[in-house]
Order: C-alpha cells, then sequence, then structure tokens
C-alpha cells in the first residue's frame, strides 16, 4: 500500500513537472503539430508545364512521335535539347529540368523488334512526390504509345521504362514517412525526455535526497519513467490516428500487434534514456547526447531518410544496433502490408533482445550513492 | 571640498504599477567605500543599474563620474567599472584571455592591455597562473581577478553589485582587504551587500528597503541612532 | 550517535578530507565550521552514505555507512548544500511528495515541523522557484525534518539567506533539538558557531581544532587588541609593517591586531601616529571564534612554510 502511494506520487510530481514546463509541452504536443504541416506539405497533386530535357541518341520516328505526345500533353513542356549522357547530371544540378527523357540509339527499331524499350527516364527527386508524378505520367503516355504500335504487348508483361531518381533514391512518400516519423517521436519522447528530467534532479540536488531516502534507485527510475511511457504511448496512438485519418494511411494488419511492437521499441527507448541519464550530470549534456548518440542515427541511419542498401558496407553495419532500422521494418510490414508476426518475429525477437539488454545495463549501472 | 563623484537627486523607477525605487537621493564622496544595503528585492539592483546607464530612470536626474546618467548613459559606462557576483569572469578562459577581454571591451590599446596585465598579475600575485582557466582557481582567487579586471581601465567608480554572495567568510575578508586598497588608490567603491555585517567594513553605507532610502549615515553613528550593537540589529529594526 | 574514524576521502588529486576523525553524542548540536570548499559537504555525503571514503570508517546511530547503509537512510534526515526542491512545484506539493517518498503524511508528524511549516504556511500555494532564500531554506527544513529522523544532517542551510532569516533558522533549530533530535550542522558563518554545543573548526579538509565553543575560544594564546582609525587600509598596512605584530586582519570598522606578548598602547599609537594615523582608538578585546580560527590558520602556513 505504502509502495503504490509512493508510486502514484511520484506519477502525480512528474505529470506536474510536463505540465508546467512549456519547453515539455512544446516538444510533446507541437511535435505532432509541425509533423501534420509536414505531410500536408509532402503531397501536391497538380502537374502542369513541368520543364524537361531531352537526350536523344536515337533520332528516329519513335523518339519524334513520343517526345510530340509527351509535349502536347499539357504537362510538360521542352526546356532543351541535350547532347551527351554527362549533361543529364549537369542539368539536374542547374536545378532548372524537374524529368529528362533520353533515347537510346536505333530506339524504334529495338522497340519493333520485340527487344525491349531503350528509354531512360530520369527525374529530380529532391521533391520526391513530384519526382513519382512526373514519372507516372510520363510512363503513361509512353506506354500508351507502345500499345499503339504493338497491340499484342497488351496481354503481355507491362514494359516499363527504365527509371532513375536522382537525389532521393528511395522515393519516400506520406506512407514511408510515418513509420519514420513514429519512431523518431517516441524515440525523442521516451530517450530523451526522460534522460532530461532524470539529470535535472540531479542539478537541482533533489536526487541526493532521494537517494538518502529508503527508496530503492529502481523505484526512482520505475516511477518517474512510468510517465513518459504512457505519453510516449498517446503519442503514437495520435500518430497512427494522424495518419489514418488526416492521410488516408491505411492498417493493414493487427492494431493489437501494433500497440506491442510499439510498446518494445519505446520500452527500447526508455532503456536508453536510463542509461544516458546514469551516464551524465547536467540536462545540457543529457541534450547533447540524446539529440547525437539518439536522434540523428535514427533519422539518418534507420532507413527513415537514406535506403539501407544504398550505404556504404560500414555504415550498413552500424545500422544494425539503430532500434528503430528494425523497429521501422516491423511496422512498415503490419501498416503497408498487413502481414502478421510469421513475417518480422525476426526483427521483433532482436529488437526485444536490445530491449532487455539497455534495460538491463541500465539499471545494473544505477547507483545507491553519488559515485 | 571636491564635487561628489556621485550625484542623485529623486531618481525614480517604475515598472508598470510596481514602483522598484521611489525618489531617492544621495550623492557619494570620490574615494569613498559607499555600502548600499537592503534585503533581497529591495530596489538595490535596479539602482544600480540606474546608476550604470543600463536602466532608464522614469524621472529624477543623476551624475556618475561626470556623465550624465539621463542624457549620455554610454560616457557612464566607459568611467565605471562593474562587477557582480553572478556574471564577471568567463570561467572557460584562461586568466591572461579574460584580462585581454576586458581590455578589449574597454577599448584599451594592445600595448596598454599587455603593460596593465603584467601589473595586474604581479599585484594579484597570479604569477605562473596566466594561462590556467579562471574556472580552476579558488574562488577567493576568481574573485580577485574579477575585481583587477573590473578596474582594468581605471575606473573613476567601480559598482560592485554583491560581490561577496555565497563567498565564505575568510575569502570575503580577503575580498574586503582588497576593497581598502581600490578606496585607497582613489577609486570610488560603491558596493550592494545584504550581508549587514559587512556594512562594517564601509565608510558610509545606505539601507534601502521597499525602494526607498530608509537610513544613511557612518555605520558607528546608525548604531548610535538605533542603539544597536551592530548593523545586523540596525537592520532588524528598520525592517520590523 | 556519529562517529567518524580517520577518514580520508580525494577526487582525483584533489585530496578532500584528510584522515578527519569526530564524535556526535546524542541530542547534541555540533557544528562543523569552515569555509567554501573545505571538505564539509564530502564529510556530509560519507555520513549521508552517499559516497564511500577511501580510506577510516563511519557509523551513524551504530550502522556502518557502508555496510548497513539502508538502515540509516531511514532514520537520517539530510538537507544538501543546494536547497533540494521542485522549483516548479508548490510548496504544499513539495511537502507531500518528500512525505510519500519517506513513506508518510505530512499530517502524521505535523508536530514536529509545525513550527517550521506555520510561517510558510501563508504561501503554501506558491511555487518553490519564487520563495525567498529564506522561505526555502525554511521549506527545505520542513522535507527534511518530514519523517522524523533520528538525526539531521544541514549541509550549509544558512549561506546566502539573510541576517534576519538566518536568526529565525536557528531559533527553529533549537526547537527540533528540545524535540529530542541530534543535529549536525555546517557554516560558514562564524557568528553562528557560538549557537552550537560543541564545534569543530574545519579548514583544506582538516579538522583544527573540536571543543564547545566557550573552550576554543578560550584556547587562543595570543594578545588580542582591535584598532581603529578612520584610514582603515593604511591601518590594516601600517599595522603588518609594526615589528610587534604577529597578524593583523580587517574586522568589520576596526582592525584585530594580535600579538605574542601584551603590547604597551602608547607604544603602539606613537608608531601610528608616526605613520600619519593620529588619534587612533586601541582596545584589549576578547578573541572571538573567527580570532582562533584565522590564528589556527596562520599557525598551520607556518608551520608548512
Amino acid at each position: 500500500m505504502k509502495s503504490a502511494n509512493r508510486f502514484f506520487s511520484f506519477v502525480k510530481k512528474e505529470l506536474l513537472h510536463i505540465l508546467r514546463d512549456k519547453r515539455t509541452l512544446l516538444i510533446l504536443f507541437g511535435i505532432p503539430i509541425a509533423q501534420v504541416v509536414l505531410f500536408g506539405f509532402a503531397i501536391t497533386n497538380d502537374l502542369n508545364n513541368a520543364p524537361i530535357s531531352i537526350l536523344d541518341r536515337a533520332h528516329d520516328q519513335g523518339s519524334r512521335e513520343i517526345t510530340e505526345r509527351l509535349l502536347s500533353s499539357g504537362y510538360f513542356t521542352l526546356l532543351d535539347n541535350l547532347d551527351h549522357p554527362p549533361d543529364i547530371e549537369a542539368a539536374f544540378r542547374k536545378g532548372k529540368a524537374k524529368l529528362i527523357i533520353e533515347y537510346g540509339p536505333d530506339f524504334y527499331q529495338q522497340l519493333m523488334k520485340g527487344r525491349g524499350l531503350n528509354l531512360f527516364l530520369a527525374a529530380d527527386a529532391s521533391d520526391p512526390n513530384m519526382a513519382n508524378l512526373l514519372v507516372n505520367y510520363a510512363s503513361a503516355i509512353i506506354n500508351k504509345y507502345i500499345l499503339e504500335k504493338l497491340p499484342a504487348m497488351a496481354n503481355q508483361r507491362r514494359i516499363q521504362p527504365e527509371v532513375k531518381m536522382y537525389f532521393n533514391p528511395s522515393m519516400k512518400s506520406v506512407f514511408m514517412f510515418v513509420p519514420g516519423v513514429m519512431s523518431v517521436i517516441l524515440m525523442l519522447v521516451s530517450a530523451m525526455m526522460t534522460s532530461i528530467s532524470i539529470a535535472r534532479e540531479k542539478e537541482q540536488g533533489t536526487m541526493e535526497v532521494l537517494m538518502v531516502s529508503p527508496v530503492k534507485p529502481v523505484q526512482i527510475i520505475l516511477a518517474k519513467v512510468f510517465p513518459y511511457l504512457l505519453l510516449s504511448l498517446v503519442n503514437a496512438a495520435s500518430i497512427v490516428a494522424l495518419a489514418y485519418f488526416v492521410f488516408g494511411m491505411p492498417v493493414q494488419g493487427s492494431l493489437f500487434l501494433l500497440g506491442l511492437e510499439v510498446m518494445l521499441f519505446i520500452l527500447t527507448s526508455l532503456g536508453l534514456g536510463i542509461l544516458i541519464s546514469t551516464l551524465v550530470s547536467t540536462q545540457q549534456t543529457a541534450m547533447m547526447i540524446s539529440l547525437i548518440a539518439l536522434m540523428l542515427p535514427t533519422i539518418i541511419l534507420s532507413g527513415f531518410i537514406f535506403p539501407i542498401e544504398n550505404m556504404p558496407r560500414l555504415l550498413q553495419i552500424l545500422t544494425y544496433i539503430i532500434p528503430a532500422r528494425w523497429f521501422l521494418v516491423i511496422i512498415k510490414d503490419i501498416m503497408l502490408k498487413g502481414v502478421g508476426i510469421a513475417f518480422f518475429w525476426k526483427e521483433t525477437l532482436i529488437l526485444a533482445a536490445m530491449c532487455l539488454l539497455l534495460l538491463g545495463i541500465s539499471i545494473k549501472k544505477l547507483k545507491v550513492r553519488l559515485e | 571640498m571636491p564635487e561628489p563623484i556621485i550625484i542623485i537627486k529623486e531618481l525614480t523607477r517604475k515598472f508598470g504599477d510596481f514602483t522598484a525605487v521611489n525618489h531617492i537621493s544621495f550623492e557619494v564622496e570620490a574615494g569613498e567605500i559607499f555600502g548600499f544595503l537592503g534585503a533581497n528585492g529591495a530596489g538595490k539592483t535596479t539602482a544600480i543599474r540606474m546608476l550604470c546607464g543600463l536602466l532608464k530612470p522614469s524621472s529624477g536626474s543623476g551624475m556618475v563620474a561626470g556623465a550624465d546618467i539621463l542624457k549620455n548613459p554610454n560616457l557612464v559606462k566607459s568611467r565605471i567599472g562593474y562587477m557582480s557576483q553572478r556574471f564577471s569572469l568567463y570561467e572557460d578562459l584562461s586568466v591572461m584571455e579574460n584580462i585581454r577581454l576586458y581590455g578589449g571591451i574597454y577599448g584599451l590599446k594592445k600595448a596598454l592591455v599587455k603593460k596593465r596585465a603584467a601589473q595586474l598579475i604581479e599585484k594579484t600575485g597570479l604569477n605562473g597562473l596566466e594561462k590556467r582557466l579562471v574556472g580552476d582557481l579558488p574562488l577567493g582567487w576568481r574573485q580577485k581577478l574579477a575585481l583587477s579586471t573590473a578596474l582594468i581601465h581605471r575606473p573613476q567608480v567601480v559598482f560592485l553589485d554583491e560581490p561577496t554572495g555565497g563567498v565564505d567568510p575568510i575569502t570575503r575578508k580577503q575580498f574586503w582587504e582588497m576593497i581598502y586598497e581600490t578606496a585607497a588608490g582613489g577609486t570610488t567603491v560603491f558596493v550592494t551587500t545584504h550581508y549587514m555585517d559587512e556594512a562594517e567594513y564601509c565608510d558610509r553605507v545606505c539601507i534601502m528597503t521597499e525602494g526607498m532610502i530608509r537610513a544613511l549615515d557612518k555605520p558607528d553613528i546608525l548604531k548610535k541612532k538605533y542603539d544597536a550593537g551592530n548593523m545586523d540589529e540596525v537592520f532588524l529594526k528598520l525592517a520590523r | 550517535m556519529i562517529k567518524a574514524e580517520n577518514i580520508s576521502k580525494s577526487f582525483g588529486l584533489v585530496k578532500a578530507l584528510h584522515s578527519v576523525s569526530l564524535t556526535v553524542k546524542e541530542n547534541e548540536l555540533f557544528g562543523l565550521i569552515g569555509p567554501d570548499g573545505a571538505g564539509k559537504s564530502t564529510l556530509f555525503r560519507i555520513l549521508a552514505t552517499l559516497l564511500i571514503p577511501d580510506q577510516g570508517k563511519a557509523s551513524v546511530i551504530g550502522y556502518d555507512t557502508i555496510k548497513n547503509y539502508r538502515q540509516i537512510r531511514m532514520l537520517l534526515g539530510y538537507m544538501p548544500g543546494r536547497f533540494s526542491l521542485y522549483p516548479d512545484l508548490t510548496v504544499e506539493e513539495n511537502l507531500a511528495f518528500y512525505a510519500s517518498v519517506f513513506g508518510t503524511s505530512v499530517r502524521q508528524h505535523y508536530q514536529l515541523i509545525e513550527p517550521v511549516y506555520k510561517q510558510l504556511e501563508p504561501f503554501r500555494n506558491r511555487r518553490a522557484a519564487q520563495l525567498s532564500g529564506g522561505m526555502k531554506q525554511k521549506l527545505a527544513l520542513s522535507c527534511a525534518l518530514i519523517h522524523r529522523p533520528k538525526i539531521l544532517l544541514l549541509d550549509e542551510p544558512t549561506t546566502g539567506v539573510d541576517a534576519v532569516s538566518r536568526k529565525e533558522f536557528w531559533e527553529l533549530l533549537s526547537g527540533i533539538r528540545q524535540a529530542g533530535i541530534t543535529i549536525l550542522v555546517s557554516t560558514p558563518y562564524m557568528d553562528e558557531a557560538n549557537l552550537c554545543d560543541r564545534i569543530a573548526l574545519f579548514q583544506d579538509g582538516q579538522i583544527l581544532s573540536i571543543d564547545t565553543p566557550a573552550n576554543i575560544v578560550a584556547d587562543y594564546e595570543l594578545h588580542l587588541c582591535a584598532v581603529k582609525a578612520p584610514d582603515k587600509y593604511l591601518l590594516l598596512k601600517t599595522l603588518r609593517s609594526w615589528p610587534n605584530t604577529y597578524s593583523a586582519y580587517p574586522f568589520g570598522d576596526a582592525v584585530h591586531l594580535s600579538t605574542t606578548y601584551k603590547i604597551n598602547n602608547n607604544e603602539l599609537k606613537q608608531y601610528l601616529t608616526h605613520h600619519a594615523l593620529p588619534g587612533s582608538q586601541i582596545m584589549s578585546i576578547n578573541a572571538g571564534i573567527e580570532d582562533r580560527f584565522l590564528e589556527l590558520l596562520h599557525q598551520k602556513t607556518l608551520t608548512h612554510a
């Protein structure tokens, strides 16, 4: 009874801290709002008169006809004609061309002989949605032309032009964005906020009094961490709800399973937060370490922004120790593919092992004394 | 009789409805150690900020070191030195770097800074510690250095805002010895404190409560007037 | 109640405590007097079971501070150097929280904290950050007392607090002691030493002297007089240049001059007049704690040199 009472008064106190600190509130509630804005900007649907460049190495009937169709569609306008393949890169660097179409030598001849499509589309994917849109529109026009020329192809596998995305090869869209944002926010709330709040107690000198009290360090930490666990869950739920209701992102798989996996990731992050707090003595260093050691890797090395398969080998190995890397796979599998645990038990196991290890180390590192 | 170095008339500062400093008038003679006393929140800091040209008075007038605090606050700043307990030296800079910084702030020529720095190091006994970070020095030395750097441009008046807050009595004693030395060198010392026992070190003290001057005289005379054994008792009688 | 034997503690190269021994008896008000950085806080933390000494051992209420730290923590009230309060919680919330930490309630031992808390009652809905230094100190004391400890450790409770609040605080302490609680308090203020039953003078991690304030003052071996003159700095310099002087320190409006033998006041007066200090007043006085402290420091520097 006594310890339950103690626990609740800890939780109450922690909630008061959170409610009374404007900075914390801003992080907790401002970030989800900022995400809404970001989601909004990420989605653009109108396409007209996008400037394109053409590199025509065929100069035959096919290349002329397709170019004509593209330009008369109203979606594209011709910026300029390029002469050599290396010009493609340079044209993008100048930043004017949004899409470049390259016809290979003997384009028409090879097409008619059924040897495939010697056509290359390159898009400036610094605005990924726009790039996607451009490629889709151009592909549709090209495919329509091919079907007219070779009706026999209709029954076969559709020919896809070869596409290369510049600057953002992985093509993020809002659906890819949600899991990434979720892992960043959960990391932020769970790890950074807990480590800061524990460091604050050290700074204030209140930790010293708590340590001298009969309360065990583990009890102090668990009671401190609990409110953040709750908040993280609320945050995760609101992100999923936001994605579902505002952006129509489906949750194909089990919501219950999703909840469990989110909880696992939160616990792992909390473990990291506690670990950080045992190492530092000021809020400032807690914040710095959280940002550099947790936030940046979560954003950069998790596969959220940059695809892991395109990273140098060394960085790829490094990604194995980033919890968010595994969490992203799980979330995408549940939300987008709708598959069950059978498909990501390996990732779950890795995450669980990390979680146990981190919680174990951090609790072991808790000291009953100051040194 | 030389002109007083600080002449304050009916100085007032309001923050909204709240009058932090309420029509105070006093004069400080050159070379005096003038103690400015009061509990936390009595208006000491507001008053000292106005005297240093950092805060514009709501009404009243004042001359500090021959400069008008209303019309020419920048001239005031160049003629005074300032040191506070909370902020005066950069702990992550070395002794020499701090001295050079303050020399630069007050626009001294490089050669002059070099000369004065050498004198300062000699006087404070910090020889051989020029490259030491200020944060690594004992508190007593840090304060010595802080006061010396506040004097690097040879100001006519130096304002010390609670210079001994949180400092132990032994270090405080050493610090007061330095204040004596400064005043003996002809610099007027204007010092605020909430330690009443320190008032006894001053030539004259001014006690503020609620934005107004309640008493202003030599400590001896105040003790007699209020029939008190020490300044603590004087203050208790005034405050209650 | 408290026993420390030959305690030494270093942090890196800095030796914070150097073979410190002391005992505090039941229901005693014991003062640890010394400047900042003398090692007082380190000793407090060792006694509060927060640090382990490099050498020596300590016990509190018969429990070893290393092996039986749990038992000690149940019986100890500790107020660290900084007022360890939650600035964003109100007076009432701080108190209620600490009560629950110690598994008690504000009401249970209200009688004990009443004299302290009564003064805070009007501000009970104010955040701790907005309290004056004196109020914070009283709140921190209430929090340290809330579980009715057997021993109270107060680390520099009066530093940075104004004179009026300091006085009130010491009055509260004597009331707490009457309730049967042993108190160990540290302070840099020499004038507070007289309010303790026994004191230890502390400097550079070593105890210079332990005794009752009266005995400590009685140990003063020098002859002391207070000298007054309008030009205090000149007076100080002149006195230090006088061949008979042992030491001279500024004490408020006077300079305390100590000599190894009884001096002839006229001789000094002449010397001062000769050095442009006519009409100086010279009075023989009894030494205070601070004079004794300075004497001990002086001896120590002499033996070191």
